[in-house]
């Protein structure tokens, strides 16, 4: 495992610890792989960004890194504010990697990208605005986004309808990233990249 | 805009919440308390200037407050004074604003040379006002003159009120016709028809409040959730707040409606009316009803049956067509007799509902200790049995005593946020004068024509209804009109049957491309390319108006800004046309312009008389004495002699309804306060919102159930037994499976307005089928694969979707109806309900092929 790989893996453990926009010391932040990308370090080590991935992507979702996100520059990724992914039926961009730095998976439920995460304070939603719309868009929806119905403190004729992310469930596609219609400072939904 | 988004929904959030907090019961004080004369411009705050406004999408009516700088609406907010909504929004709402700064706004009036661009984007070209009026005058006045059978104007439950008005007045008695309708033909005719049937008054009888008193809800092919959405979000406070409140979903599909509810009944397609039969006969044969409210408040009666379906131009004049109308009075106990064969079993074979789920239904109607309101939408409305349905539905409620009673009602929801108010109000159906009153009584034209200064006799011209919205395009398509008018709609996108209505099959049906079609319009639509004249129209706050919501609330949303370049006010463009068609035409001895209009416009100046609001005011106070005949002698004699009794839907002075943030009629006069009605026919205090005044003045006190229903004939609604009849259509081995089409919560309608704000388009770009998985495993086609869908009626293409937005049962398909680009309505069929007119947009048959 190579430094960068090194540093990439801490500063994703460090998200997944919840510090959600911290800056490793390349001025890198881990990325969102395609579906199947093998975990602790293993993807960085076996990928060998050949870009079969990013060509079979049906829906141009795949990305090559650019050169400033250092050692990882050229390696796939997934800008799910951009284009998610879909969650192809038969991942095609699995099936293109000739290394299997993206494991085969038997269903979309398998996808482990990483956790989306919602910031409360933005998120019209929990203003009880009846927004929601990440979870309508959520492929796994009641699965990996349900909705916490909550009365709303001092007002008897509006409830919030609260999205939930269930860890484990969610898969990280970033559908929902895509869909959130916040704009400022950013979406209200991101997505945690998992380890990669 | 310095004040970020994000802060800009954190600090209204919190001061939002507090008012809520606080306001809850304030603003129904305000309301009981009336006419305070407060000027109507808001505190201005951040350097805004803020106004009074209410959310120009659905039909729940929010009130918004508007901010708006140096010309710029800069901020929409929930108004926490408004009665139906009290301080939030839904996404929708919140984004308000940038409906009116899409990049393409229509500025300037755009004229078609070549009618052969008609159907392409091409083919338009700006012009002068004078032009555009000119040419689109002259058209209007050649077909008059030549046959005004072949002239149309088609409008909307987003017109608002008093321009709505002004439009039917000179359709009306202007021109002397009655081929004017609105899209609410598409959503609430059904309703309506119901309505009128069953209580002689098309209005609901309960409110927004029976959501906050209730302990169970019926919601009946109605998608809330999404199409309602702060609605529900009431109806889920409701269940968080109140002990053990149930929630039962009548549906096709499961919807996100259904995902919330307690219970979901799945019902084959236009098996629900066998449904509401067994549940009445249960209620019947078990003795659950209420014999005292029976005994008192209901009469019964019997249709004519076995009526077909409109597949043929020739229905309505068809001898069955022309009998759908007719009724008989019946007993009690023939009524019972007819509704025995509806056994829970034989609702079970029907509609696939196991029998013990209706049992358990029919036991909640049972249950004396519990409130039961109904709610429903475009499942029941959008029917081939649309109007049967709708009377089922008040069969049950009213067998049990549950009607027009705090929490214990049955609710017909608007879809439109002035369906109510102006298509249902004003009089822009085919068959309506304003006020309830219908051409064909003559009682109701003399009346109109005392408070429209007309000859006595006047109107008889107008004695029979015009052509209802899908007579109007069938005939349009076969080359019937030359003339059509379209304002507040996207009838390109929104009508059904689109395959035939553009033109675009192979049957020769292309009238669209021969008739001088003028469309006013604020984005170019796929209406406007088929348009010979587009007229650039001011937005929402771009001027003064009102809309009328589901519940009565009758509400003003004041000017914020000027519209864009020359977009002008649709009733400025209503004026000059008029006054260019009227020119040199008397009415009596009056010019005839002038005899309808000259109160408001002065017609060589070219110009109103006054500023918007007084404009607004003045037609306002002219509507209002419809419902107010003692402001006029004339109109108070006739309304005396033929006991019209029209006051009771009486509404109040203009300038109230701004000081109230809106009122719910009838609004009564009591010694100088003006005091608004939630609960119509259901004696109690006016001060605490019961119908005081009208139950004191017609009807009756002590009555079961502590109702009157005084404006039902002999003071009893009818309950009318509705035998099951099937769809128009079933599938079949060519066309295997339904499709039902609806709204989603992110797009209003076709989209016109919603896609053009970026942060809606962005949360749902694209319309997608959605299928049952097994289905899809059947014809091998993945999540996110196109297919064709196809219909006798036509064909389009569109993405599927498995990922259980909707969740379609097996042989259902949905799909929604904001997205030209797919325009699921060429493959809708325009088969309507054969009372209400209104198109079953719920049940087309339809065949899918992977592509």
């Amino acid at each position: 495992m190579g430094l960068g790989s090194r540093i990439a893996l801490v500063c994703a453990g460090a998200l997944a610890l919840g510090a959600v926009g911290s800056k490793v010391a390349l001025g890198q932040e881990p990325l969102l792989r395609p579906p199947g990308a093998q975990a602790d370090g293993r993807f960085s080590a076996l990928c060998i960004k050949c870009g079969r991935c990013i060509q079979a992507c049906p829906y141009g979702a795949i990305r090559a890194a650019s050169l400033a996100t250092g050692v990882q520059a050229d390696s796939p990724w997934i800008d799910p504010r951009q284009n998610p992914c879909h969650l192809c039926a038969d991942f095609p961009c699995i099936a293109a990697c000739p290394t299997s730095a993206l494991a085969p998976v038997d269903a979309p439920q398998e996808v482990a990208m990483g956790t989306a995460v919602i910031d409360e304070d933005t998120c019209l939603s929990y203003q009880a605005m009846r927004c929601e719309v990440s979870y309508r868009a959520c492929p796994l929806i009641d699965e990996a986004i349900t909705i916490d119905y909550r009365p709303r403190p001092g007002d008897a004729i509006h409830a919030v309808f609260a999205p939930v992310i269930h860890e484990g469930v969610c898969v990280g596609c970033g559908l929902c990233v895509q869909r959130c219609p916040v704009e400022d400072p950013g979406p209200a939904i991101r997505v945690t990249p998992a380890p990669s | 805009m310095e004040l970020s988004r994000r802060r800009f929904v954190k600090t209204t959030a919190v001061a939002l919440a507090s008012a809520a907090a606080a306001g809850t019961m304030a603003s129904l004080a305000g309301c009981a308390t009336a006419g305070s004369g407060q000027s109507t411009k808001l505190t201005q705050t951040g350097g805004g200037t803020t106004t009074l406004g209410v959310c120009r999408f659905c039909g729940c009516g929010c009130g918004v407050i508007v901010e708006s700088k140096d010309g710029k609406i800069i901020s929409v907010t929930g108004d926490p004074d408004n009665g139906s909504s009290r301080g939030l929004n839904c996404v929708k709402g919140y984004y308000l604003a940038n409906a009116l700064y899409g990049e393409d706004r229509l500025t300037t009036p755009l004229i078609r040379d070549d009618k052969a661009t008609k159907g392409t984007p091409e083919g338009l070209r700006e012009a002068t006002w004078d032009e555009a009026l000119d040419l689109v005058a002259t058209h209007l006045r050649d077909t008059w003159k030549a046959d005004k059978s072949r002239l149309a104007f088609w409008g909307s439950g987003q017109q608002p009120i008093c321009e709505g008005y002004a439009t039917a007045k000179f359709w009306k008695a202007g021109l002397l016709s009655n081929n004017i309708d609105p899209n609410a033909r598409l959503c609430m005719a059904s309703a309506v028809v119901g309505f009128m049937n069953i209580f002689q008054t098309d209005e609901p009888a309960g409110c927004y409040a029976d959501i906050d008193e209730t302990d169970v809800f019926v919601t009946w092919g109605a998608n809330m959730a999404e199409a309602h959405p702060m609605l529900y979000s009431r109806l889920t406070a409701r269940k968080l707040n109140g002990q053990n409140i149930k929630h039962y979903d009548l549906t096709t599909l499961k919807t996100r409606t259904s995902a919330s509810a307690d219970k979901v009944l799945m019902f084959n397609p236009g098996s629900d009316i066998a449904i509401a039969n067994a549940i009445a006969n249960y209620l019947i044969v078990n003795k659950l009803y209420d014999p005292h409210f029976v005994a008192d408040h209901l009469q019964f009666k019997q249709g004519t049956e076995n009526i077909g379906n409109a597949f043929e131009d020739g229905y309505d004049a068809s001898e069955i067509g022309q009998a759908v109308d007719k009724v008989s009075s019946i007993t009690f106990e023939d009524y019972a007799a007819r509704l025995a064969p509806y056994t829970l079993e034989y609702a079970e074979e029907i509609s696939g509902v196991p029998a013990a789920d209706i049992q358990e239904l029919a036991e909640v109607f049972a249950d004396r200790s519990r409130k039961v309101l109904s709610l429903w939408t475009m499942g029941v409305n959008q029917h081939n049995r649309g109007t049967w349905m709708n009377h089922c539905i008040y069969n049950i409620h009213l067998l049990t005593g549950r009607y027009a009673r705090p929490g214990d009602g049955a609710f017909s929801l608007t879809g439109q946020p002035t369906a109510c108010g102006t298509a249902r109000e004003v009089g822009t159906f085919s068959h309506r004068l304003p006020a309830d009153l219908l051409v064909a009584q003559e009682p109701h034209r003399r009346y109109t024509e005392a408070i429209w200064n007309l000859p006595e006799g006047y109107l008889d011209a107008i004695a029979k209804p015009g052509m209802h919205t899908v007579k109007m395009f069938r005939e349009l398509s076969k080359g019937n009109i030359d003339f059509l008018w379209s304002a507040h709609n996207n009838w390109a996108v929104s009508m059904p049957n689109l395959t035939r209505f553009l033109g675009r099959g192979t049957d020769g049906n292309d009238g669209i491309n021969d008739a001088f079609i003028c469309v006013s319009e604020v984005y170019p639509t796929l209406s406007t390319q088929y348009a010979d004249v587009v007229f650039p129209a001011a937005m929402w706050v771009e001027r003064e108006g009102m809309f009328g919501n589901g519940e009565r609330r009758t509400a003003v949303f004041e000017k914020a800004v000027d519209p864009p370049g020359e977009a002008r006010w649709d009733l400025w463009a209503l004026m000059e046309v008029a006054k260019r068609v009227l020119e040199g035409e008397t009415i009596g001895t009056e010019d005839a312009f002038d005899c309808l209009f000259g109160e408001w416009y002065d017609k060589e100046a070219a110009e109103f008389k006054g500023d918007e609001r007084e404009i607004n005011r003045a037609i306002w106070e002219e509507y209002r004495t419809f419902s107010n005949p003692q402001l006029k002698a004339e109109a108070a004699a006739i309304n005396e002699s033929a006991k019209l009794k029209m006051e009771a839907k009486q509404l109040a002075p203009y300038d109230l309804y701004i000081e109230n943030h809106g009122l719910t009629w009838p609004v009564r006069e009591v010694e100088g306060e003006w005091l608004p009605t939630l609960w119509r026919f259901c004696d109690g205090p006016q001060a605490d919102g019961f119908d005081e005044f009208g139950v004191e003045q017609y009807g009756e006190h002590d009555k079961a159930g502590g109702v009157s229903f005084y404006k039902s004939a002999d003071k009893r609604p009818s309950v009318v037994f509705r035998p099951y009849e099937p769809p128009a259509e079933i599938p079949s081995e060519e066309y295997p499976f339904w499709l039902c089409t609806g709204r989603l919560l992110e797009h209003w309608h076709t989209g016109s307005m919603t896609r053009r704000i970026a942060a809606l388009d962005r949360a749902l770009p694209e319309a997608l089928l959605d299928m049952n998985p097994q289905d899809c495993a059947r014809l091998g086609v993945n999540d996110g694969d196109m297919v064709r869908i196809t219909s006798r009626y036509g064909t389009c293409d569109m993405k599927v979707s498995t990922a259980g937005r909707t969740q379609p049962p097996e042989g259902m398909t949905f799909a929604p109806f904001f997205a030209d680009e797919s325009l699921i309505n060429l493959v809708v069929q325009d088969v309507y309900c054969p009372l209400s007119k209104e198109p079953d947009f719920k049940k087309t048959c339809v065949a899918i092929t992977k592509l």
